[in-house]
């Protein structure tokens, strides 16, 4: 086809598009959302809210990952939980155990969960749907059950790092710039910011694109020429990458971890929350992340609660999804916000253009001009 | 030049292809038959989403099955679908641009920009294809046939569905499709009008056998195609 091709203006597409207005208002309204969160907010927090508001970061990214997953090829997978479980791990065993800088540990401990996780999950990415989210629940079990043996290294020797006397139990470390719970909240947002740009960047360049046509349509991806196999190997390694370094954070945050802390139904509650606050959207997993982290604490500092709870909460959650909102609460919560405007707007000035009882009025308009 | 040879595929108990030997010379060839004759069944060995039980496919001198599927597009495979699948949340220019090409930079734009100016019907590169009509779309898919160097273009039922003015463009889209490449095109349709105004071979396929092949004009005047195909005699042009 270059016959006819002529010189032609460069394509505006990918990276290199200029930003239009809607593009720089949205990005001037994260970065002052992102600056109170990372200056304003810790001085205006309780201890309590400032451990919440780490956790919600730290969760963000493993939403994040199993959000491009699910939203974005079409992988549903149970098994994100314990990729985090294994970030953690390897996360706490490394801190323990060397006395490497803080961020190189995260890194390896992302790369670590990177291959693992795409190891695990090559010979499941022939399967789809029920049977792929099957195969990594049973993934997440087994990693449950090696936990449950292995232990979370806390400062003993060996391989498993795990001391088992229960005393002289050191605190996992942190990195020195950020020995305080407010400075390792700080951290933590600032590696999420990291991690969330780290996707974006994906999204919007060729990977983004095939997954998009992957999800879609996999015979039009593969008639294009898109080793398939290839881009969800790469989606799974970028997931569990961000995810295993939000389990070498979580590892910094907590200080002392417990298999028992990571059930596995929390997998099953992990894909509840990313779907209530929108797959499709960046926006949705840090929404994702509230429901899971903040929202149980929210609701136990307010009325004693208890966590458990919450699963039906998510179960009526889900269902409202499915049902009317697809796109979840990060598609929704503009649209529903819109639609309020716009019957306020009614209410106060008369019918808006667009609302029901104006087109009578705009045809008017239309034949006086 | 596609060389067919001693095709056959079976689903289960189903046999979809019997033993179909056909060879498609160059510029645009026909291939139509009843529904569940096979047509889309042999589109679908040829890029590779079924393996057939028997029989050797070569084209241009390559021995197609021996490709993975994804590999068969480098090579030159395009196709487009029987249900239209243009990808809903891109532009028209990265569905496009989506096909493998081993051109780079600014002759790839180029060359994507070119396709996309060569099927016409008012599109343009930056338009999201969630917002076009049902031939738009088709277009979009053609065009995306078209990038790249193609070797072998496989058109299934592109005009299915659409009313007669945006046929009538996409009729001579089609048409002028091997000059504009040089590859060979095969055309599955059931709109005989179509098939007729473009492709100067047609292949006839019933229960999955070849039951002729030869000139279109000739082939639709065979009474055995008549029969199976049409089930008359006299056939409205």
């Amino acid at each position: 086809m270059i016959d006819t091709a002529g010189p032609k203006a460069p394509a505006t597409t990918g990276l290199l598009q200029r930003p239009d207005r809607r593009t720089l208002v949205r990005a001037t309204v994260i970065t002052v959302l992102l600056l109170l969160a990372l200056f304003a907010l810790p001085p205006l927090m309780t201890g309590y809210y400032v451990d919440t508001m780490t956790q919600v970061a730290i969760y963000s990214i493993v939403t994040l990952g199993l959000g491009l997953l699910v939203g974005r090829v079409g992988l549903y997978s149970l098994g994100q939980l314990a990729v985090l479980v294994i970030g953690a791990w390897v996360g706490a065993r490394l801190l323990f155990g060397t006395g490497q800088p803080y961020i190189l540990v995260l890194i390896e401990a992302g790369l670590v969960t990177m291959i693992i996780g795409s190891l695990i999950t090559l010979p499941a990415l022939r399967l789809r749907g029920l049977y792929l989210a099957l195969i990594t629940l049973m993934l997440a079990g087994a990693v449950t059950v090696v936990l449950a043996t292995l232990n979370f290294p806390n400062g003993g020797s060996g391989f498993s790092g795990y001391n088992g006397s229960f005393l002289h139990i050191p605190q996992i470390r942190r990195p020195s710039f950020a020995g305080t719970d407010p400075a390792y909240y700080r951290f933590s947002v600032v590696v999420a910011i990291v991690m969330f740009l780290l996707v974006f960047v994906h999204l919007r360049a060729r990977p983004g694109r095939v997954w998009a046509t992957i999800r879609q349509s996999e015979p039009a991806a593969l008639a294009a020429g898109i080793n398939t196999t290839v881009y969800k190997l790469w989606a799974m390694a970028l997931a569990s990458f961000v995810t295993g370094v939000a389990g070498a954070l979580l590892a910094g945050a907590d200080r002392e971890l417990f298999s028992i802390d990571f059930p596995i139904q929390n997998s099953i509650e992990l894909l509840a929350v990313v779907l209530m606050g929108g797959a499709f959207a960046l926006s949705g997993a840090v929404v994702a992340a509230f429901l899971l982290a903040f929202l149980p604490a929210l609701l136990y500092q307010l009325w004693s609660v208890p966590n458990d709870w919450l699963i039906i909460l998510f179960g009526v959650g889900v269902m409202q999804v499915l049902a009317t909102a697809p796109g979840g609460i990060a598609d929704q919560f503009p649209k529903d916000m819109k639609r309020l405007y716009r019957y306020l707007r009614g209410r106060l000035r008369g019918p808006a253009p667009g609302a029901p009882g104006a087109h009578a009025a705009q045809a008017k308009e239309g034949e006086t001009a | 030049m596609i060389e067919v040879t001693d095709l056959t595929v079976r689903y289960g108990g189903v046999t979809s292809l019997d033993g179909m030997s056909v060879t498609f010379e160059a510029g645009t060839c026909g291939l139509i038959g009843p529904n569940g004759a096979g047509k889309t069944t042999f589109f679908n060995v040829l890029s590779g989403f079924v393996r057939p039980a028997s029989g050797s496919v070569r084209a241009f001198g390559d021995d197609l099955l021996r490709m993975a599927h994804y590999r068969r597009a480098r090579w030159g495979v395009r196709r487009t679908f029987q249900t239209e699948q243009a990808i809903e949340g891109l532009t028209v220019y990265d569905n496009v641009a989506m096909v493998h090409s081993a051109l780079r930079g600014t002759a790839r734009r180029a060359d994507v920009f070119a396709a996309i100016e060569f099927v016409g019907g008012g599109l343009t590169p930056d338009a999201r294809v969630g917002s076009l009509g049902a031939g738009q779309r088709r277009l979009v898919e053609v065009a995306r046939a078209l990038t790249g160097k193609p070797r072998l273009i496989l058109l299934d039922e592109p005009a299915a569905g659409l009313p007669d003015e945006e046929t009538a463009h996409l009729t001579s889209v089609i048409k002028s499709i091997p000059a504009q490449t040089g590859a060979l095109v095969i055309l599955v349709d059931h709109d005989m009008s179509l098939v007729s105004a473009v492709c100067e071979t047609t292949a006839v396929l019933d229960f999955g056998k070849l039951i002729a092949s030869g000139p279109t004009a000739a082939v639709l005047r065979d009474e055995n195609v008549m029969r199976a195909y049409l089930g008359t005699a006299e056939v409205a042009l």
